[in-house]
């Protein structure tokens, strides 16, 4: 028991790497902040696309879809980061990971936004445009809110596994929670750090994941 | 084989239902609740809405547990801890409002069900039994239809034969045909009026005040979780004693 | 054309490809035997997991939703380094092989206990009573009744959470586990090339897409209706 107190939750040793953790918390929170809006607005883009009316658009959005859901995200990340520089281009570990995310991310968002559009009934838009609002206005007033409503539970989660994504970086060595965490168990040779880190996940995803539960409850 | 398996049990009740209470949490839906079911009886339960019909029904087989009063079937004590209710339910048939049927298997998968796993029946036996009482409620060409593509008052008559095929001593159906559009109630009150003719015993929570005046033993008026009134079909309907039977019944007619 | 020649010689180089293709599939099979064990083990506990809490106990649904919540709510890979670095340390030792299975079986029970418990609770309450007064125990009615409904409602979402976890395989690659990734990287090391880690995508990708494909089919499939 003490052993386990000792490598786990060894307070002393947390509060020696604590500096080093927190630069690693704001590094993480940096990243969501730029990343999952890009990967939203990427899922938006993704979505248009593959809802269009013209099959040229269409069928190669849903092909580069299923391509990237099937692709796992690290490898993505390594793929940019280990493979582009034998062409003797540098790419940042920074922007190797925003490519592979915002390939990821637009690829399932844009999943989510399509079955949340498809969720609402035609007759809304044939009400909106009886009303002389354009294809623009009906989407933006009408149709999309509602399929955002329709699909929340799946957005909130897939924000989620986006937070959840960042901790990749640290295999290219981004020094983001996960990876500062990882660098303050090897000079400590103690696994508090790692525990401290997953509390800090927890803390900020915990209350997301009951809202979800809730909200998918609600919405039965 | 209907007849075969009511019990010959003529003096004496087949249920017994004595002083039956339920309390959910603060209120109390039932007050000590008599219901005497003698064998072959048709007895009719009614009564406004949140009277208490269902919960008394549901706590005749233990579906609800009765927080007082006393059970039995048949002599057999059903609130007994050495009394296997599972065992006894078998022999208290029940057919539901919203028919209940299972959408995942097929007619003479939601008959059979219970023939194989609580009766222990081989499949051939069991499918013949089943088919045999789809026949009874006209329903046998059916057997290989999911419920999704039935009516509801083919749903409703499949939901009879299910019970109906465990040999049960007597069936409780909780307004059996409420959830029908009105074309098709017929069928099912057929099935019923057959099954009367038949001999079966069974208790039927409903609003069907004609069904109930020509096919009703007795008919027993529930309101607030207690008994008002209990009397032959005749009684209640010509002659009912209390002022709030009558202002009910008048009610439901218009 | 100069770019485009190094391109293809950086990036698919059938020299590099013939000489590490063995290595890399080696890699392929342990993806596979691993992907097997983590599905297997992570569906079945969800299962049991969410069977266990229709039973209303609270002394175990506490600590059932706790796990859930937990595992749903921590990056896999944080699982991973803290089983794979922490354990050793007091004394248990576990091969980087097990240390993935278990912790991605964790992850996938935990998202799969969550979906089977919403198919269950999702199963109007009706066919509950229909089973019981036909006499049925609490365990006939849940096996034979109520899973198969609740089984047909996650089936869905559970193949789109299964393929995601799955996907996560891929970490095994930082814990020094050799499924296709790990042989990638180090056919990549040795060869100064990039082609092997084409050849590991190419291979993630002919083991995923298909489950993509088919997941699709079962949401439209789901979607006309039908039994
Ligand atoms: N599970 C429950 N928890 C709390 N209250 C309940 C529950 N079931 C029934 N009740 C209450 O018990 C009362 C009687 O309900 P019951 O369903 O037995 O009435 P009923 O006579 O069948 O009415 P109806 O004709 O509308 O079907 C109602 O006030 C209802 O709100
Ligand atoms: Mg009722």
């Amino acid at each position: 028991m003490d052993m386990l107190i000792q490598e786990f939750f060894n307070f002393q040793v947390m509060a020696r790497v604590w500096p080093m953790i927190l630069a690693g918390l704001i590094q993480t929170a940096l990243l969501c902040a730029v990343l999952i809006p890009i990967g939203i607005a990427g899922g938006i883009g993704t979505m248009l696309l593959a809802t269009s009316s013209h099959r040229a658009l269409r069928w190669p959005t849903i092909l580069a879809i299923d391509f990237f859901r099937s692709f796992p995200p690290l490898v993505l990340i390594i793929f940019v980061y280990a493979g582009i520089p034998f062409l003797g281009l540098q790419v940042p570990a920074l922007a190797a990971i925003s490519v592979a995310f915002f390939l990821n991310a637009s690829a399932y968002f844009g999943e989510i936004f399509r079955a949340g559009m498809k969720s609402v009934p035609k007759g809304q838009v044939e009400a909106a445009r009886s009303t002389g609002m354009t294809a623009g206005q009906t989407f933006l007033y009408v149709t999309f809110p509602q399929a955002v409503r329709n699909v929340l539970p799946d957005l909130l989660s897939n924000t989620i596994e986006l937070v959840k994504l960042t901790t990749l970086a640290s295999v290219v060595s981004v020094p983001e929670l996960l990876h500062s965490a990882d660098l303050a168990r090897s000079l400590t040779y103690n696994s508090s750090p790692l525990i401290l880190a997953a509390g800090i996940y927890l803390l900020v995803l915990w209350p997301l994941v009951r809202i979800i539960s809730r909200l998918e409850h609600r919405l039965r | 084989m209907l007849m075969s398996s009511s019990p010959v049990a003529s003096q004496g009740f087949l249920l017994e239902a004595l002083q039956i209470r339920k309390t959910f949490g603060q209120t109390e839906v039932l007050k000590g609740v008599d219901l005497q079911v003698k064998a072959g009886e048709l007895v009719f339960l009614i009564g406004p809405s949140g009277s208490g019909k269902s919960t008394l029904l549901r706590c005749c087989n233990r579906l609800e547990e009765p927080t007082g009063g006393t059970l039995k079937l048949n002599g057999t004590d059903l609130l007994a801890r050495s009394t296997d209710i599972n065992e006894m339910r078998r022999k208290i048939g029940m057919v539901f409002q919203s028919f209940n049927l299972y959408p995942h298997l097929t007619v003479i998968g939601n008959v059979t069900l219970a023939l194989r796993k609580v009766m222990k029946m081989p499949k051939a036996e069991a499918d013949a039994r089943a088919i045999e009482n789809l026949k009874l409620v006209g329903m046998a060409e059916k057997a290989l239809s999911y419920p999704s593509q039935l009516s509801g008052g083919q749903q409703q008559r499949v939901g009879i034969a299910r019970s109906l095929a465990l040999n049960p001593m007597m069936i409780l159906m909780d307004e059996p045909t409420s959830a029908l559009d009105p074309e098709l109630v017929d069928s099912v009150l057929e099935v019923i009026k057959s099954l009367r003719d038949r001999g079966m015993t069974m208790v039927i929570a409903s609003h069907e005040m004609n069904f109930a005046r020509n096919a009703a033993d007795r008919v027993v008026f529930l309101e607030n979780g207690l008994v008002v009134e209990s009397g032959t079909a005749e009684q209640i309907f010509t002659n009912a004693q209390h002022e709030r039977t009558r202002q009910f019944l008048r009610q439901v007619r218009h | 054309m100069e770019t485009w020649n190094r391109f293809v010689f950086t990036f698919f180089n059938a020299d590099i490809a013939w000489r590490y293709w063995p290595t890399i599939v080696e890699g392929l099979w342990v993806t596979i035997a691993a992907g097997l064990l983590v599905v297997v083990t992570g569906v079945t506990c969800g299962m049991l997991l969410a069977s266990l809490r229709t039973l209303g106990i609270r002394a175990l649904n506490i600590p059932i939703i706790l796990f859930v919540d937990i595992f749903r709510a921590l990056p896999p890979l944080a699982i991973i380094l803290v089983i794979f670095f922490g354990l050793p340390n007091v004394g248990i030792v576990l091969p980087s092989l097990v240390v993935l299975w278990t912790s991605l079986g964790a992850v996938l029970a935990a998202f799969s206990e969550e979906v089977f418990w919403a198919g269950i609770t999702s199963v109007p309450p009706g066919q509950w009573m229909a089973s019981r007064s036909t006499g049925m125990t609490f365990g006939q009615t849940l096996f034979h009744v109520i899973l198969p409904q609740a089984v047909k409602l996650a089936i869905p979402p559970l193949t789109n959470r299964t393929i995601s976890i799955t996907k996560n395989l891929a970490l095994g690659s930082a814990i020094g586990v050799n499924e296709i990734l790990g042989q990638a990287n180090s056919a990549l090391s040795m060869s100064s090339n990039a082609t092997p880690l084409t050849m590991g995508a190419f291979l993630y990708v002919l083991v995923f897409a298909p489950l993509i494909l088919a997941s699709r089919m079962l949401e439209r499939r789901y979607q006309w209706g039908g039994h």
